[in-house]
C-alpha cells in the first residue's frame, strides 16, 4: 500500500478502512450529558458545602451522612469524576505528543479520577452507615 | 472514506496548521476559551480538597479538626475562594457551550454578551455565595 504523506488518516484507521469519527463522539457526547447533571448538582453541592459552615464534627458528620445530602454529594462526585476524566484527556491529547509521556499521562488521569472517584463515594458510604 | 487532498506543493510533511493563541490577536472571548480550561484543570486538581475533608470526616474528629483547621487558615480560604470561582465560571461557561450547542450565540455581539456574561456571573456568584458563607458562619 502507497503511503500518501499528506494523509491525515493514521495508519491504523487506513488498514482498518474506518474514518476517524466512529466512536469518537462518544466522549463529546458523554461531556454535554454529564454537564446537564452538573448544573442541578453542584447547586446542590455548594449549598451542602454553605450548610457545612462553622459545624462541629458531630453535625458535620450528621449532615454528610443524611439520606439527601448524601445523596446528592453521591451523583456530584460520580458525575464530576467522569466528567473531568474527559475533560483532561482532551488536555492531554491538545498539547502531550511525547509518546511515552502521553500514555503515561492519560493513565494517570484515568487512574486519578477512580481513585479520587472511589474515595469519596467511600467516604461518604461511611458516614451514612457510621 | 474520502481523504483531504491537499494537492501538489503541498506534499511531504507539510499539513495544514491552524493559527495559534501567539497569532491570534487577545481577544475576550478566546480569554474565555481559556478561562474555561484553565478552571476545568483547577477543579480537576481541586477535588483532592473534597477527597480531604470527606476522608476526615469519614476518619474521625481528629483528622476533621486537622482539615477543618486547614479549611479555616488564610491559605485555606483563599484556595477555597479560588475554587468557588474556578466553580462558577466553569459553570457558566458550561451554559455557555449548551447555548451554542443549541446553535445560538455565534454572532459577534452573541459572543461578546455570552464572554461578558461568563466572567461578570462569575464574579458575582463567587462573591454572593461567599457574602452567605460569611452570615452562616
Amino acid at each position: 500500500m502507497r503511503h500518501d504523506p499528506s494523509s491525515m488518516r493514521t495508519a491504523a484507521s487506513r488498514v482498518r478502512f474506518l474514518g476517524s469519527a466512529r466512536s469518537g463522539t462518544a466522549e463529546t457526547w458523554h461531556m454535554r450529558v454529564t454537564s446537564v447533571a452538573l448544573v442541578p448538582l453542584s447547586i446542590a453541592f455548594v449549598f451542602i458545602v454553605l450548610s457545612l459552615i462553622g459545624k462541629d464534627y458531630e453535625s458535620a458528620v450528621a449532615t454528610l451522612g443524611s439520606p439527601i445530602p448524601a445523596i446528592l454529594m453521591l451523583l456530584f462526585i460520580l458525575a464530576s469524576v467522569y466528567h473531568m476524566k474527559i475533560g483532561m484527556q482532551s488536555i492531554i491529547d491538545d498539547y502531550v505528543h511525547a509518546p511515552h509521556v502521553k500514555d503515561w499521562a492519560l493513565l494517570g488521569n484515568l487512574f486519578f479520577s477512580f481513585a479520587i472517584g472511589l474515595a469519596c463515594v467511600y467516604a461518604v458510604l461511611k458516614l451514612s452507615f457510621m | 472514506m474520502a481523504e483531504i487532498n491537499l494537492g501538489p506543493g503541498r506534499v511531504g510533511n507539510q499539513r495544514p496548521l491552524s493559527p495559534h493563541l501567539q497569532i491570534y490577536r487577545p481577544m475576550l472571548t478566546m480569554m474565555m476559551s481559556i478561562a474555561h480550561r484553565i478552571t476545568g484543570a483547577a477543579l480537576y486538581f481541586g477535588t483532592l480538597l473534597l477527597a480531604w475533608y470527606l476522608i476526615a470526616a469519614a476518619a474521625g474528629p481528629d483528622a476533621f479538626a486537622t482539615a477543618s483547621h486547614f479549611f479555616n487558615s488564610i491559605l485555606g480560604k483563599l484556595i477555597l475562594l479560588g475554587f468557588t470561582w474556578a466553580l462558577f465560571h466553569h459553570f457558566l461557561g458550561g451554559i455557555r457551550h449548551w447555548i451554542w450547542d443549541a446553535g445560538h450565540g455565534f454572532d459577534p455581539a452573541g459572543r461578546e454578551l455570552l464572554a461578558q456574561a461568563t466572567l461578570v456571573g462569575g464574579l458575582v456568584l463567587t462573591i454572593l455565595v461567599w457574602i452567605a458563607a460569611c452570615f452562616v458562619g
